[in-house]
């Protein structure tokens, strides 16, 4: 019953985004209000429509409604309800749902804005996110649906939407259960967050092609969407974290990122996405590049399109994919009418999105940022080509062959350390003109300072190559940075009179893109010194113990003292250790690295011992045990080096991107663009 | 003529040729050969020391571990690397147990060094990628074991990694 209706609102909301595109495109051909207003309604009426569906599939995962088989497959009665909720993202079908849901709820935030002078752009905003977010629903509806239920047919049980002919319905007694692995709160969050920086990349594109078609393209469509296009990075860098953050405190292979397809397929939106970012602000500056951030803004759609397709799709194998499905071939279809359409738009756009400023100089800040955008995007493309190795080397050696993480982390490690390079020149570049002359009068001193501070490392941490060039992109660009605040700050305080943290407080709210920017840009200096240690530095070792005996490693003496056997909650059976760390010969803590075991799925989950800190990460996993009196037991020790950057940065980079979008932009770019509104209102009301 | 573009041009097309060697030699040196046991054989000394991912049925009865040395030793039985053939004949369980039941297929010694992984058992997908040995044996420096059961779509339930 329930399940009939969440379907039953499931094709009424197809049907109407699909009605919503169709007016929308009738109302902005014919320059009808009354047929775009009708749009807009249909469009806001999505959201409430899915929630309604999304709350009967949350009602039947959380009453154990077995019959249905997405419930069957992704809960069961041992899980808790918090679990049964979020389950609704567990599997490919529910997901999609949950898609839908929130990019109704983007677009309905969108359509509820004040429009008035942009008038012209909503039927196209309208049309666009409807046509994707009919897309996903036509999935549900079509091919996946999360309310199909069993029925006992004389070939068998098999999941069906409508009952067929003499068919009994069948209901299993309890369900599958989540995947244990998937039972952890970066797991619970991860997902979402992803999703939520997808679906916000949608609003940018949606923009970018109601630009293209009005022919309104100048940097409106950029202003309107900026903060968009800010939590959208935002969204998806933290989705790409905990997907690391959980790897790391549940797979128990001490590392948190493996150049896996699913991984890799998410981090290419951001790469494009991140290079969006960066070239938008030439074009809001000096009116430069319009057609580049066109091509860019379509590009990251079809990421973000692709991305979703690979991880629901099961095109590509690895440890994320759901089932083989159907729909694998729809979103091809999908992702080329796309790209295909979005291309002739611009090129049909073509001489309007030229401009006529030049590049002046090579060190310009333009230029600089031309080539952060080539970076980005050869990464994309090494991601790309990555995981489609085995195909397109099929397709020319006819060899099947494959690349794992050391071929993505030699070729893009150079990549990586231009870009961070970049991130030390370009914000002492000028816009315009600059010369190689002004440019190294600006870096001579930071560069100087950040050698300095390789020197010491190399006399009293590594001498590997690798290490100490990192460490000195890393120290420049975080000095330069600095000195960037420290600059601004004192410009103010000599001109304002403030002192030194007012002026310091209101250089960041006057500029908040700027400052916020090179904040995140700090934080990810900070993420390259985790990721830097545990690459370079991480060492690992394993050994079977008695009582009492212990293993040393880079420093940490680990003591084994003690196993017990308990039941634990959600039907595990918990094997817990207990060691004793020492460093030299003092005692510094207890750890308890664990094996859960799970009757109901007959898997078990290595839960790892850890003692963060600064300097590193001890991390102790039990691999197998036998009773205390005979063999004793196995353990995996990794000392993971200043790994702990990496989480303290990504925690810092959402302040800044907090900084850049909540804080109202007053530069002086946004105060003339604000000054020419007027004008154009007080000559329009002449 | 517009100097910037072209130097700016000039500057991107060099960096992507070098690139272009560089991950082409990257590619050659790091990039692994899908094969089966099967085409393992038949290469024979021509791939030693290259990385190769093989895939092969686990022959319980062969399964030998020294705790303390922390060696594993199994062998694997040849079976197809085909998707669709595997379907074909019943599905990766049915493929499986053909394969470790039937004395005229190929097979190859595994050895590798590491914890035993519970999912190594009779009748167990191995997937291992390391080298071949002049003796023929085969290196494994990491083993990803898949368990065909009733949990089949619930990835990576029945996927296990581990490595060196």
């Amino acid at each position: 019953m329930i399940a009939d209706f969440g379907y039953g609102i499931l094709v009424v909301t197809f049907l109407l985004s699909l009605y919503s595109v169709g007016a929308a495109v009738l109302g902005a051909l014919n320059k009808s209000t009354a047929i775009v207003e009708s749009a807009r309604r249909a469009m806001l009426l999505t959201w409430p429509l899915l929630t309604l569906s999304s709350l009967a599939l949350i009602y039947l995962l959380v009453n154990n409604h077995y019959e249905v088989e997405f419930v069957y497959q992704v809960t069961s009665r041992s899980m808790p309800t918090y679990l049964k909720i979020t389950a609704l993202w567990g599997g490919q079908s529910g997901s999609l749902v949950f898609w839908s849901w929130l990019m109704s709820a983007f677009a309905s935030l969108v359509t509820l804005r004040k429009w008035d002078r942009d008038r012209e752009f909503l039927p196209w905003v309208i049309a666009v996110a409807s046509l994707t977010m009919a897309f996903f629903l036509a999935m549900n509806v079509l091919f996946e649906n999360p309310f199909a239920r069993f029925w006992q047919t004389a070939a068998g049980v098999e999941a069906y939407t409508f009952k067929p002919a003499n068919a009994l319905p069948f209901a299993p007694q309890d369900g599958r259960g989540l995947n244990p692995l998937l039972r952890h709160i970066g797991m619970v969050i991860h997902p979402p967050m992803l999703y939520l920086g997808f679906v916000s990349f949608v609003i940018p594109y949606a923009f970018a092609i109601a630009a293209l078609i009005t022919g309104r393209t100048d940097d409106r469509w950029i202003r309107l969407t900026r903060r968009w296009t800010l939590w959208a990075w935002l969204f998806l860098a933290l989705g790409l974290v905990l997907g690391g953050r959980w790897a790391y405190d549940v797979l128990g292979w001490g590392g948190y990122w493996g150049w896996d397809p699913v991984e890799v397929a998410a981090f290419i939106p951001w790469l494009i996405g991140t290079a969006f970012l960066h070239s938008v602000m030439i074009q809001e500056k000096r009116g430069m590049f319009k057609q580049w951030n066109m091509f860019l803004i379509v590009l990251t759609y079809c990421a973000v399109i692709y991305g979703t397709f690979v991880t629901r799709s099961g095109l590509l194998s690895s440890v994320h994919a759901f089932a083989q499905s159907a729909i694998g071939p729809m979103f091809a279809v999908y992702l080329s009418l796309i790209s295909i359409g979005s291309v002739a738009l611009i090129i049909w756009r073509w001489g309007d999105l030229s401009s006529d400023i030049e590049l002046k100089s090579v060190f310009s800040r333009e230029s600089l940022f031309l080539i952060n955008n080539f970076l980005f995007l050869t990464l994309a493309f090494i991601c790309y080509l990555g995981m489609n190795f085995p195909l397109v080397a099929e397709i020319i050696t006819n060899q099947r062959v494959t690349v794992g993480p050391i071929w993505y982390e030699r070729i893009t490690a150079p990549l990586f350390a231009a870009l961070m390079f970049l991130m030390g020149v370009a914000p002492l570049s000028a816009w315009g003109n600059s010369t190689l002359r002004t440019l190294g009068r600006a870096i001579w001193k930071p560069a100087v300072v950040s050698l300095g501070i390789t020197t010491v490392l190399f006399f009293t941490y590594t001498r590997n190559a690798i290490a100490l060039t990192g460490f000195f992109l890393v120290s420049f660009v975080i000095l330069v940075s600095l000195y960037e605040y420290w600059r601004g700050a004192r410009a103010r305080q000599t001109s304002q009179g403030e002192n030194f943290f007012v002026a310091f407080w209101k250089l960041t709210a006057r500029n908040p893109r700027r400052y916020g920017g090179y904040f995140v840009h700090i934080s990810m200096m900070l993420m390259a010194i985790g990721i830097l240690g545990i690459e370079l530095f991480q060492v690992e070792t394993q050994g079977t113990v008695q009582v009492d005996q212990s293993i040393n490693l880079g420093g940490y003496t680990v003591k084994y003292k003690d196993i017990a056997q308990f039941p634990g909650p959600d039907g595990r059976q918990v094997t817990r250790a207990v060691v004793s760390v020492y460093q030299g010969d003092q005692y510094i803590s207890e750890l308890h690295p664990r094996i859960d075991y799970y009757f109901e799925s007959q898997q078990s989950m290595t839960i790892p011992g850890q003692r963060p800190t600064l300097k590193d990460d001890l991390y102790i996993l039990l691999v197998a045990w036998e009773p205390v009196s005979t063999a004793g037991a196995t353990f995996k020790i990794f000392v993971n080096p200043l790994i702990n950057w990496l989480w303290i940065g990504s925690i810092l980079f959402s302040a800044g991107i907090l900084i850049a979008a909540l804080i109202p932009d007053r530069s002086r770019a946004a105060v003339r663009e604000k000054k020419s509104v007027q004008v154009a209102q007080t000559s329009a009301a002449d | 003529m517009q100097p910037v573009k072209f130097i700016i041009g000039g500057v991107l097309i060099l960096a992507a040729v070098g690139l272009g060697f560089y991950s082409f030699s990257v590619t050659r040196q790091t990039a692994e050969y899908f094969m089966t046991v099967d085409e393992l054989i038949a290469e024979g000394q021509t791939v030693v020391g290259k990385n190769i991912r093989i895939s092969g049925a686990v022959i319980g009865d062969t399964i030998e571990y020294d705790a303390q040395s922390l060696t594993l030793k199994f062998t694997v039985a040849h079976v197809t690397g085909d998707n669709d053939e595997i379907e074909a004949q019943g599905g990766l369980a049915e493929v499986l147990h053909t394969a470790v039941t039937d004395p005229t297929r190929n097979h190859i010694d595994v050895v590798y060094e590491g914890v035993m992984p519970d999912l190594l058992r009779d009748e167990a997908q191995a997937i291992m990628t390391g080298t071949l040995h002049v003796d023929g044996t085969f290196y494994a420096e990491e083993l990803l074991l898949k368990c065909p059961t009733r949990y089949e779509e619930a990835v990576p339930g029945q996927v296990e990694q581990a490595s060196r």
